[in-house]
């Protein structure tokens, strides 16, 4: 039973992750904590942008609701709840902008949610400033890093498990329909425009979450730190080197790239722009559809 | 179908976790130990090298660092209480300006390179972000380019940190205490016109501005935000001089400060008070304002017959090539003594450190320096250019103070 | 409210100064250039290298970085772009590609700028003198880039209408399918729009240094104003850059005048989203 051995390895990889804080530095917790949330961003985007091949560079302004969330109710309401709390603000916010934008194509798409990110950090700040007449705020969270780290993982094992489900159900066959021909999937009698919805509201709720969830980390929060436009293009670039089609691509494409990342800043940090630039540039040229795909077309053209 | 998934799943989870072990291996991420014979003492950062966050790390930050390092090397090294003198050795990293970055250099400057002490990055909100780990690690955190108002209760929180360049409140009111004294003068009306960047520092700053200022009893004309991409000032001073205030305040940074000069030129808006946030520190602002700078005021400033701070300014001008700011620049260079002097007298326990940087007395470029309740407060809040020196007007009872001098003239 | 309206007449030129390039470079040449601002930037440190180390004039100083911008620009289309031109299976996939590769550039030349300039805030001054016009004093650097937005512009609005080579970019934007049928060499037309971009930002970049300060990392805020207007215009209409910038600008200083100076960054973006809700092709773009 193959399906019950790759559940096993599953369950088995879960739990050694799970249990790795227990074994190294806080250096190597904050390094599992970093590619978690990457993986999980990276997962949770391509669960929207993969099949609909909608490029999306909202990323940050979901996750800075949900960090922002976090600061302004931490010390008002239970933990629980406020991270129920950027959940409902992430989901709601992102129907809202589903519900207008998703008839939207192409490169307007990635523009609008380009803007609309600044069009959030504007607000906030305008809000916080004459309104609460206050811009940095506190998260006084009793976490540690491994606490931290946990509660990512956990949310990636959730967010891994809807893809995979996605992918089995009617909806993923909807959703390839989409990405494939939108005219002919609407002609198949499929809602196109509820289902990209729904994936939109679920890619973003699961956004909301990490930034909520990584928000202690920081201790201070102000507008320029949360919503750092770097966040939605390291997500975006992670995911399409792995192949933001395939469960496993953005996971393939976040770790190696977060550590090349880190190996980079720490060994040159004075030529990390130059070195993350050239990168970028050679990954669409040489795997424009992502690693995994790339690996399989070595495998396919290694048996022929 | 299924057995090719299958396959293709395996393959990743070999992928995956080689890359794991590649990663433990490569980064280290076990424990390791340092070697017990001493050759260098190692000093780690993580500071914006690049982001937003770098043009006022590379002003006020990384050339002290540097600076600093380059003395000290060049001397041979820190001579410790045994006899033996060590060079300094630096891990940097650079944060990208963002929280997570630099959050994750501390942690690996203290777990994973294990050097002996470390120096904070730029910015209020990024020594919030590692203060912390820097209490947990118990590495002596000398906040330099923070202001904050609740450096009190942060002291309580973090027992290691430091906080060397003060308050908003600190400044504000030092600039309130000015205007009432020339508005009993006569000098200047009763009106002040008030604009701040929509951003931490800014804020902070206009925050403790209104309370000095009502309590003075000034009147507020014109008070307004504005984002920090703007770049054209042009309506905000219409609309402030429009008020008649005789007092011009902007909580800004360096270049809406830059902007701001040159469109009061532009305009011809000279108003008596004419007081700018970071920038008009900056030697450059002689050249952005043509040489025009006679009377503007800012945060800092410095005792231009104090010959530390002359020679400080001479070797910083020599070791990188500029000369440094009029505020934080010598805060920071002067924490960076006080930390060598600390660990001269008690060696690298870093416990040790704190406590003597907490209690002792030291000679820094600042003169005789001490701190109280782990706060620089010897800082000078108000400074003002005056023949082509930012001179320190505030406090004014403080040794060394030039007197402020108003009206600003033109710009002529 | 008269001053007003010149305030932002005159800050609308340097908008629409900078959007043209642009518009060039995604409406004609097919690609949206995330590292046009960091063209922009190189202009701006060019400028202040060439004025403080050479002791030239900022207007000699556009004599030399707008053909060098025009080469460099040339070199980078035929380098990267076309080979995601020729794989490119349709327009959409190519805008996807361009976008990621000009993002790394922008990355290249940024680090590029800060081994070679650090991180710290440029800036100098230069024809910063007021000028009374209609009774409102503005600063003469902000009315040459005005100017020179209105000069190039009809310059190019010249080319674009009475040239047979304008025609031929006009017809590679109009149908870049078609065009091929007419005999015209679409990728040699598109290397020119994109290389005349460059020269455009290039040529905004030595203007714009005169009153802003600048950093290495500053690119990306150029870009983004420029990539609202072009939208707001139409891509590749000049006329609707031009127009639109111009709009921007009043409608920034209006914001800044009568409800707040905090709104102005938050008023564009809602205009600009409300436009690509409602009307994608922009004020001036041709139905697509």
């Amino acid at each position: 039973m193959p399906t019950y051995a790759s559940l096993a390895l599953v369950a088995v990889a879960v739990s050694t992750l799970a249990a790795a804080p227990f074994y190294l530095s806080d250096y190597g917790v904050g390094l599992l904590i970093g590619m978690s949330g990457y993986v999980t961003l990276a997962t949770a985007w391509a669960l929207f942008s993969g099949p609909t091949r909608y490029v999306s560079l909202a990323t940050v302004a979901f996750f800075g609701i949900g960090a922002y969330t976090v600061a302004v109710f931490s010390e008002t309401l239970p933990y629980p709840l406020v991270l129920l709390l950027a959940a409902a603000i992430g989901g709601t916010v992102a129907a809202v902008v589903g519900l207008s934008t998703l008839r939207l194509a192409g490169v307007y798409f990635v523009i609008f949610t380009f803007g609309l990110a600044e069009l959030v950090r504007q607000t906030v700040t305008w809000w916080e400033v004459n309104i609460t007449g206050t811009l940095g705020r506190y998260i006084f969270l009793p976490f540690e890093g491994r606490h931290i780290y946990w509660q990512l993982l956990a949310l990636l094992t959730v967010t891994m498990l809807i893809g995979w489900l996605i992918g089995r159900s009617r909806i993923g066959l909807a959703l390839k329909a989409i990405g494939d021909d939108e005219a002919v999937a609407a002609h198949a009698g499929i809602d196109v425009t509820r289902t990209k919805l729904v994936l939109f509201v679920l890619s973003a709720t699961i956004i909301t979450l990490v930034g909520a969830i990584q928000a202690p980390r920081w201790t201070y929060i102000e507008p320029s730190i949360v919503f750092n436009p770097t966040v939605s293009f390291l997500t975006l670039i992670m995911a399409l080197l792995g192949g933001p089609m395939r469960l496993w691509g953005p996971m393939v494409g976040a770790v190696p790239l977060f550590l090349l990342f880190e190996w980079l800043s720490a060994n040159f940090p004075n030529h990390f722009s130059i070195f993350l630039g050239l990168l970028f540039i050679l990954i669409v040229f040489v795997m424009p559809n992502g690693v995994l795909a790339k690996l399989e077309g070595i495998r396919k053209g290694a048996a022929q | 179908m299924k057995t090719k998934r299958t396959a293709v799943t395996r393959a990743l989870w070999r992928f995956t976790s080689a890359i794991g072990v590649a990663a433990i291996a490569a980064f280290g991420v076990t424990e390791s130990h340092a070697a017990d014979d001493k050759t260098s003492i190692t000093i780690g950062y993580a500071v914006s090298k690049s982001g937003p966050n770098a043009g006022g790390a590379d002003m006020t930050v990384t050339p002290n660092y540097e600076l600093w390092v380059n003395e000290v090397n060049e001397a041979g090294g820190i001579k410790l209480p045994d006899g033996s003198q060590l060079p300094i050795e630096v891990v940097e990293y650079d944060d990208r300006s963002s929280a997570e970055e630099v959050v994750r250099a501390v942690e690996r400057l203290a777990t994973q390179d294990e050097v002996d002490f470390i120096l904070p990055p730029w910015g209020t909100g990024f020594n919030l972000a590692v203060a912390p780990l820097m209490a947990k690690f118990g590495y002596p955190h000398l906040a330099g380019a923070a202001v904050t108002d609740k450096a009190p209760e942060f002291v309580e929180r973090w027992d290691t940190s430091f906080w060397f360049m003060g308050g908003g409140g600190d400044y504000t009111s030092a600039l309130a205490d000015i205007l009432v004294q020339a508005r009993d003068a006569g000098t200047i009306n009763n009106k002040v016109a008030m604009i701040s960047v929509a951003d931490g520092f800014g804020i902070d700053l206009v925050n403790a501005a209104r309370p000095d200022l009502e309590a003075a009893g000034m009147e507020i004309a014109y008070d307004k935000a504005f984002p920090p991409q703007t770049s054209d000032f042009a309506t905000i001073l219409n609309e402030a001089e429009a008020t008649g205030a005789d007092s011009f305040i902007a909580f800004s940074y360096p270049p809406h400060t830059f902007a701001l000069t040159k469109q009061a030129q532009v305009a011809n808006y000279s108003p008596p008070v004419f007081y700018l946030g970071v920038g008009a520190g900056f030697p450059v602002y002689s050249d952005i304002s043509s040489g025009k700078m006679e009377g503007v005021m800012s945060l800092g400033g410095i005792d231009p017959n104090n010959e530390l701070n002359a020679a400080y300014r001479a070797k910083h001008q020599e070791v990188i090539g500029r000369a440094p700011d009029y505020w934080g620049s010598v805060l920071i260079y002067a924490s960076l003594q006080m930390l060598q002097q600390a660990i001269e007298r008690v060696g690298l326990d870093r416990a040790a450190v704190t406590e003597e940087l907490s209690t002792g007395t030291f000679e820094t470029v600042l003169g005789t320096t001490k701190l109280e309740d782990n706060q620089l407060r010897d800082i000078w809040w108000t400074g003002q250019w005056q023949d082509g020196t930012f001179v320190a007007v505030a406090p004014g009872d403080r040794a060394g103070a030039g007197s402020v001098v108003l009206p600003k003239p033109g710009w002529q | 409210m008269f001053e007003h309206i010149v305030n932002g007449l005159v800050l609308g030129g340097t908008y629409a100064l900078i959007a043209m390039g642009l518009t060039m470079q995604y409406g004609i040449a097919r690609i949206m250039n995330l590292a046009f601002g960091d063209t922009i930037i190189v202009a701006c440190f060019g400028t202040y290298l060439l004025v403080s180390a050479f002791a030239l004039s900022p207007l000699l100083a556009l004599l030399i970085l707008v053909p060098g911008a025009f080469v460099f620009s040339y070199a980078v289309f035929l380098a990267l772009m076309q080979p995601l031109v020729a794989r490119a299976p349709n327009r959409e996939a190519l805008e996807v590609d361009s976008i990621l590769v000009t993002f790394g550039l922008l990355f290249v030349i940024q680090g590029i700028l800060l081994v070679i300039f650090g991180g710290a805030y440029t800036s100098y001054s230069y024809l910063n003198v007021g000028v009374n016009v209609l009774g409102t004093t503005v600063s003469a650097n902000r009315l040459l880039a005005f100017v020179m937005a209105l000069v190039f512009g009809g310059a190019l609005m010249f080319v674009l209408f009475r040239t047979r080579w304008g025609m031929m970019l006009r017809a590679v934007e109009l149908a870049p399918e078609s065009a091929p049928l007419y005999g015209i060499d679409v990728d040699r037309v598109a290397r020119y729009a994109f290389a005349v971009g460059g020269a455009l930002a290039a040529s905004g970049g030595v203007v714009v240094s005169m009153y802003q300060t600048f950093t290495a990392t500053a690119g990306v805020v150029f870009t983004m104003k420029a990539l609202i207007v072009v939208i707001l215009g139409g891509k590749g209409s000049l006329i609707g850059a031009l127009i639109a910038g111009i709009v921007l600008g009043i409608v920034e200083t209006l914001v800044a005048a009568y409800i707040d100076p905090g709104l102005t960054l938050a008023a564009t973006y809602a205009v600009f989203l409300a436009i690509l809700l409602f009307r994608p092709t922009g004020l001036f773009g041709s139905a697509a």
